[in-house]
């Protein structure tokens, strides 16, 4: 029996760039920065005083109780998962083959943070009953799967920054697996917050460019100084190619093959010579049975860090060779921001939206390109990609050493 | 202090709107707060938590399993005040 193959059929987002995929993809295509100066008393406390907060509260999509039970994670996960589902044209569905597989990096962390204030300072009977449910990082995927009734297996991978891509590729093996024939998919964080953000500025991390936080998140540019944290998530609805058929279902694209592989380098620094990125990337070229030939367009993971970004761009080069001159590179989280467990699930919405637009979306803030970046950067403006038959990458990497590689390609 | 039955229910029926988003018109004193108002378990913790806040009262929680209605809660909480 040949392998089940597997399309995307439907698309959610919540992020900085908008509140659905629509304004999300102009605002990108136009090079719209999402990224703001925090008004919170807090940003005193540190050294960074922006962040790229989802561009429509929550409160503005959601039923007001709704907004009280949940997390802001997992209300990113069910208006993102909302979307997603309304757009594959709510599939009429036996629940035992529906599955959800949502990620988040970090999980319910301002609710425990909160919560923990509320013990403080109110006592023990004052701490919210839903604080459990809302803190738990699987919280985002177990409240998706409850609204939609799924009954085939409800997941949460977490691998850091890589595990919005993670989600999306085990939810690809549970449809080759034949565990499900549709599974919600995708990744979400909502970490803006004093203490992430302190964490991640101890660490170096986080841009310091408080004077210009809309030319903070940069990419490739010689200037770059760290991460931008954004927040929101992406969803995308994988189904079985046969079973979207059937039901006349609009197909974006397939989801072709994946790579995983670790470091075993360093728990946050990335392993400078990127063996674990290239093995990732030929084992995922390898389970889509394609080549570097075939590949035209790649969302990078570059998060604006000094060191990542060329580690990343070298592993590139390294990996898809002669042919990365044929690869745009677009590096959207200098538009987004970072939105960590979140980053590899709106990185694939862009990509399938790419492929169906024939679009790379553009790179800003590139103002002097690290001369040691040796792959073709799209800058500046969005890059018509070819027609006929054409595949493409989205890699993500976590703090853990984690390498995720996911392949997608036209039908 | 002496509450009266009116004063409760309508503080009751704040409380329930608010944590539970139960439009405060459709809660009455012979409605169940599982059956007829769908008030899951957590959410029954918050009402009652609420609850006291507002009418200063100790609502045990060994009780709380005997409030199925709001009249239950009512009666509960204009007794525990007196």
């Amino acid at each position: 029996m040949s392998q089940r193959r597997v399309v995307i059929t439907g698309l959610g987002a919540t992020t900085p760039l908008g509140g659905d995929v629509t304004s999300t993809w102009s605002a990108l295509l136009a090079g719209t920065s999402g990224v703001r100066t925090l008004t919170e008393d807090w940003t005193s406390l540190l050294p960074v005083s922006f962040a790229a907060r989802v561009a429509i509260e929550p409160s503005e999509q959601m039923e007001r109780v709704e907004i009280r039970r949940l997390d802001r994670s997992e209300q990113f996960a069910l208006i993102a998962s909302r979307e997603a589902w309304k757009d594959a044209g709510s599939p009429d569905i036996d629940k035992e083959r529906l599955g959800v597989v949502i990620a988040s990096g970090i999980g319910g962390v301002i609710t425990m943070l909160d919560q923990y204030d509320n013990l403080n300072n109110k006592g023990s009977r004052l701490v919210s009953p839903h604080t459990v449910p809302m803190l738990m990082p699987n919280g985002p995927a177990a409240n998706v799967g409850l609204e939609l009734q799924a009954k085939a297996g409800v997941h949460t991978p977490v691998s850091a920054c890589a595990s919005g891509a993670e989600a999306v590729g085990y939810a690809l093996e549970m449809i080759r697996s034949n565990r499900a024939d549709i599974i919600v998919s995708g990744g979400v964080e909502a970490a803006v917050h004093q203490l992430p953000m302190a964490g991640f500025a101890a660490m170096k991390a986080l841009s310091t460019r408080n004077d210009d936080p809309a030319r903070a998140s940069r990419p490739y540019d010689v200037d770059r100084d760290g991460f931008v944290l954004g927040e929101g998530g992406g969803v995308l609805i994988l189904e079985e190619y046969e079973h979207a058929k059937a039901r006349g279902a609009k197909i974006y694209c397939e989801i072709a093959g994946q790579g995983l592989t670790s470091d075993g380098y360093h728990i946050a620094a990335p392993d400078p010579d990127g063996a674990g990125v290239q093995r990732a990337i030929k084992f995922a070229l390898r389970d889509s049975g394609l080549s570097t030939k075939d590949i035209v367009h790649l969302n990078a993971h570059a998060t604006s860090t000094p060191a990542g970004d060329v580690a990343e761009a070298n592993a590139l080069r390294a990996a898809l060779g002669s042919d990365s001159d044929h690869v745009a590179v677009s590096a959207t989280k200098s538009m987004t921001g970072h939105l960590l467990g979140g980053a590899g699930a709106i990185e694939s919405v862009f990509l399938v939206k790419a492929i169906q637009d024939r679009m790379a979306p553009p790179t800003i803030n590139i103002d002097n390109l690290d001369p040691a970046v040796t792959i073709d950067v799209v800058r500046d403006k969005p890059r018509a990609l070819p027609v006929g038959d054409i595949a493409a990458l989205n890699d993500s990497f976590g703090f853990g050493g984690h390498n995720v590689v996911l392949v997608f390609k036209s039908l | 202090m002496a509450l009266s039955q009116a004063d409760v229910l309508a503080g009751l029926k704040e409380i329930v709107e608010e944590v539970a988003g139960i439009p405060a018109a459709s809660i009455e004193l012979g409605k169940n707060f599982t059956e007829d108002l769908e008030v899951d378990s957590l959410s029954m913790v918050e009402v009652v938590v609420a609850a006291e806040e507002r009418f200063g009262v100790k609502i045990p929680d060994e009780k709380v399993t005997d409030l199925v209605t709001v009249g239950d809660a009512v009666d509960f909480i204009v007794n525990a005040a007196k």
